[in-house]
Formats: C-alpha cells, structure tokens, sequence
C-alpha cells in the first residue's frame, strides 16, 4: 500500500484580497443529526515556536461537524494523538469507534508561509484515503482548513464539499435612528466578513455570478430600486438597471452571459433577460400579474420564477426564451423565491403552511414538497454548492438571522452575528477548483 | 304699473329669494373647495391594506378622495405615492406588491381628475416599516401607501 502525499497548489485569486476581519459570528447547531459518520480529528502538531492565527484541525472539526454528515469524536476519547504516519495505530481508532481518522502537523516556513500536512485514513480498512501539503500564506490557513474540509467530505461520502465557498448576505444596523445597510461576504462558515457596499438605504437581493468574481444586488441609494454589479476583485460596480419602476430580482444565466431581472417599466412587474455583451433586453413574460423572481435551471434552458397569475403567488417554469409556461407548485397558498438545487432535480423555496413561512424543497420528479423548517419567518434560501445544504434567513427574538439546515432537514444551525439584523444571504457558487498534484 | 312692469317686479322677487335661500358652503380659497370632513381626512398620510391585496377600503378611498381634491385645488402639487408592505413574504415579490398597491392607489386619484404626470410611485417592498414589531398589529401599520404631496 502505498501511502503518498501530494503537493496541493491552490489558487487563491479572491481569497487572498480578503482582509483579515474580526469574527463577530458563532454558529450554533440547534438541531442535530442521530446519524453522522464518526470521525477522529486529531489537533494538528505544531513544529517550531511560531504559532500561527488559525487552529486548521479545529476548522476542519466544525465544517465536518456542521455539515450533519459527520459526527466528530470527542478528543477526550482519544487513546493517542498521532501525528505521523508511522504512528497511527488503527486499533485504538477502532476501540473508540472512530471509522476515520484525520491527522496532520504545520510549521511556519523560513520564507513566512505556512505549511500543513494532513493524512486522511480509512480505519477499519487500515488504509490512507488522501494526504496533502499545502504551503500558503497564513491568511490563507483558514482557507486551507476548508480545503481540507472539501477534500475530507469528498472522499468519505464520494460528494464534493462546499467548504470553500463563500456566502453573502445584507446586513441592517441602526444607530441613533439612522439606518447603515451593508452587502458582505464571509467565509462558508460566517468568518472574516468583508463589506462590499455600505449604504443608508436598502439593499437587497445579492445575486453570485457563475465564476463567484462578481455580486449583483438592489439598491435604493436613488430613492428606489435600481440593480447594480460589483466585482469582487477590484470593487468596480456599473448600474444595470434604472428603467421607470421596480428594478429587481437579478439572476445570472449559468453561462453568466445574461442576466434576468424583473422590471416593471411596462407599467407591471415582468421578467426580462439582459445579454450582458449588448446590454439588449428581451421581455418573457406578458401577463397582468406579478412575475417576479427568476431562476436559471443549472443547464440554462429553463427560468423559474414566482407569479400571482391564479391569485396567490405560485411557481412557475418557462422555457429561457420565454416559451412554455408551466406551474410548479399546488400546495398551499403561498410558494415564492424558487431556486434549483445545482443537479436540477429539486427546487428550494419559501413556501407558507398556516401562517407561517418555511423554507421547502421541491422534488420535481414527483411534485413532492418537503418542508424543511418550523420556524414562522423564514425566507431567501439558497442551496450550497454541493446541493447538500441550504441557507436562508429567520427571525430568532426579534432579529433576522442567518441559518441553515441540510437538504434532509436533519441538521440545522444558526449563525449568530453580534449586532444588527442579518438577512438575504445568497451562496456562492462550486468552490475554487482544486488544483494540485499528487 | 304696466303688466311689464310686474313680471320684471316677480322675476326680481323669485331672485331674491332664491339668493337669500343660498346656504351651500362658501368657496373657501384657502382649502381650495375642500368641505371641512375633507380637510380633516388630509391629516392622514397613509392608507392601508389587507394582507397580499391591494384592495382600496371605502376608508382608504375616502381619504384619497379628499387628497385628489386637494390636488385639483392647488395646480402646482404633485404627489408621491410610495407602497410599503409586511415583513412576510418574500422580499421581491413584496418590491412588486408595494408597487401594485401604490398604482391602485395613482388609479384612483387618475380616475378623480389628477394628471398622470403629477403622480410618481415607487415601492419599497417591504424594506421600510414603520412598526418594527413582529406581530399582527405592527404588519398591518406595514401594509401601506404612503400620500407625500409637495
């Protein structure tokens, strides 16, 4: 058996441009899995006298953990703590049920970046699954530790992670009565937030490009709702829409050549694509009701989109031309703010049951709705990259919240901010591409 | 007296009459034709909605109703109609709804003789609630249009 570690080169582009930010965000998991695969994550050692700004092991632990397929050992059961290779003794891995285990060291190199090892074992087969070395600049660690993550979540259940990705979100802070909007982003699990917009007006709406370099959002700065995007890279930001009316609702096509939004310049909200190259505008929908909402199918072929067409607000699917119009949705009064799962075959949503507003998931195959919450004001879902989970915002003693909850509705946590109201979070697309050799 | 005389003598009889039985309310220039209920009404800024509707209330009409006549009086105003909603829902489709409301509400004051072009609406979805509550009482504060003339 062979036992090799490759070198992982990652490329870090937008990562890197992140600030180091305070972390003003805990995450609380309120509701957990019975069922998680029992894995051994051993604290990194550390070689040498510099101690670096993150515990990689202690990320990676949390990701694993929050994900809901994963049910960390508890340290103080541990028999030893390995570090090398030639020290890992599977039967104490065994003894306390642990079925993988993770080990791995650090160390500060002379050139100032960090370098981390892991190895990643099978332990009733005895075997090693993976092992790698990144060598990255210490602001990159935590990044790193999402890698690590990824490359732990893909091998043990043979789907990628979503560790590396990235969420956006607004928040609302109010001091003497003055109201400051801030559109950020932040790490997977809610660290390092960078401000992207700040305003005293509105924002809302944040909408991820396929490649994740740029944001489109709703801005009232102008006293009313105009769609703007940003690049994330250099901060350049161009007005998209000002047309009489609402401009709302973008939504990039999977090919991010277009872009449909919703504006109400025809004298109703109705559903439009704009090509980005000629910045032409095609009109899809025609109908006196509300259309609003518009989601692309991950192949492109396809918006969703939510209408009042039949009196309450249903989900809707057209062809991307506009063409063939087909209702989704006939439980309950209220469906709204549809988007697909990255396989296409499910759709989450906001869906009312009573006077409620839960988050659900469409099964398209069957029609089934699942609903996968029980509190009252739930609303913006959007899946991870990896279809696995879904985030949204709710209402927890008065403040909006961020949370999430596994596409089974198993797992779910709230990310808990220090101050002011957190909502519209939106996740990114698939993480980095992972580049390395082994 | 001549038989002319006499007729001229009834009409300016039946005249006077008629101008002492006049009691309709004087022309006030000040409130512009306003009668004093309609005056009172301009106080309220805002009218409101039932949830997911944009259904004008014969209360909501009566106050818009007294606005429009404002509007008709004073030629130089313009009004701003600015549609809010409830937290509940999504916000997008709340974007379109405040919109829906404010129009209804542009409608009306259209349909009573204001020019189109001394109407702006805009929507604030549900971005910009007076009552931060999360109840009943406070949603209902939220359903609303807001009457900003200038």
């Amino acid at each position: 058996m062979v036992r090799r570690v490759g070198l992982l080169l990652v490329a870090w582009g937008l990562i890197a441009c992140s600030q180091t930010a305070q972390a003003v965000l805990t995450i609380e998991i309120t509701q957990s899995a019975d069922v998680g695969l029992p894995i051994a994550i051993v604290p990194f050692a550390l070689a040498g006298k510099d101690k670096p700004a993150h515990d990689v092991a202690a990320v990676v632990e949390a990701d694993l953990a929050r994900s809901g397929r994963f049910a960390p050992v508890p340290r103080k059961h541990f028999l030893g703590t390995p570090h090398e290779d030639q020290d890992v003794v599977f039967k104490d891995w065994r003894r306390i049920k642990a079925e993988a285990l993770l080990i791995g060291k650090k160390k500060k190199l002379p050139n100032g970046q960090w370098q981390v090892e892991f190895r990643l074992y099978d332990v009733f087969k005895g075997k090693q699954l993976a092992g790698y070395i990144f060598r990255v600049d210490e602001n990159a660690l935590r990044a790193t530790a999402h890698q690590i993550s990824d490359v732990v979540y893909e091998r043990l259940t043979g789907e990628p992670g979503a560790f590396s990705s990235r969420i956006a979100y607004v928040t609302k802070e109010t001091h003497k009565k003055r109201n400051i909007y801030k559109l950020q982003v932040a790490d997977s699990d809610g660290y390092g937030p960078v401000t992207i917009v700040k305003s005293p007006e509105p924002l809302l709406s944040p909408a991820w490009s396929p490649d994740g370099a740029r944001l489109a959002y709703v801005s009232f700065e102008e006293q009313r709702s105009m769609v703007y995007a940003q690049s994330l890279v250099d901060g350049r930001r161009e007005k998209l829409a000002e047309f009489t009316g609402i401009n709302g609702a973008p939504a990039w096509s999977p090919d991010g050549k277009r872009l449909a939004l919703t504006l109400s310049r025809d004298g109703n909200p109705e559903i439009y694509v704009m090509d980005f190259a000629s910045r032409r505008l095609t009109r899809l929908t025609k109908n006196y009701a509300i259309d609003t909402e518009p989601a692309w199918s991950p192949d492109g072929r396809h918006i969703i989109f939510t209408s009042d067409r039949a009196g309450q607000p249903q989900i809707y699917r057209m062809d991307a031309d506009g063409g063939d119009v087909t209702r989704l949705t006939f439980e309950g009064s209220y469906n709204a703010r549809a988007s697909y799962a990255p396989d296409g075959a499910t759709l989450t949503l906001v869906s009312r049951n009573g006077g409620a507003y839960h988050i659900a998931i469409l099964h398209l195959a069957n029609n089934l709705l699942q609903v996968l919450t029980d509190t009252p004001l739930d609303e913006s879902p959007s899946f991870a990259p990896n279809g696995r989970m879904v985030l949204y915002a709710t209402e927890v003693r008065g403040g909006g919240v961020l949370a999430s909850v596994s596409a089974d509705g198993r797992v779910r946590q709230v990310f808990k901010f220090e101050q002011g109201d957190v909502r519209e979070p939106a996740w990114s697309p698939s993480n980095q591409p992972l580049q390395y050799t082994e | 007296m001549t038989k002319k005389a006499w007729v001229l003598l009834a009409a300016l009889a039946v005249l006077g009459v008629a101008g002492c039985e006049t009691t309709g309310v004087p022309y006030d220039v000040e409130t512009g034709g306003l009668t004093d209920a309609q005056v009172a009404l301009l106080a309220e800024q805002r009218v409101y909605f039932d949830f997911d509707s944009s259904t004008i209330s014969s209360e909501s009409r009566a106050i818009i109703e007294a606005h429009a006549a404002d509007m008709r009086a004073r030629r130089g105003a313009s009004v701003a109609l600015e549609g809010h909603c409830d937290e509940r829902g999504t916000r997008e489709y709340n974007l379109a709804l405040g919109e829906r409301r404010a129009q209804a509400v542009a409608r009306l004051f259209r349909a009573l003789g204001v020019a189109a072009n001394r109407i702006t609406t805009v929507s604030y979805g549900e971005e910009k609630p007076v009552a931060l509550e999360h109840n009943e009482a406070a949603w209902r504060q939220n359903r609303r249009v807001e009457i900003i003339k200038r």
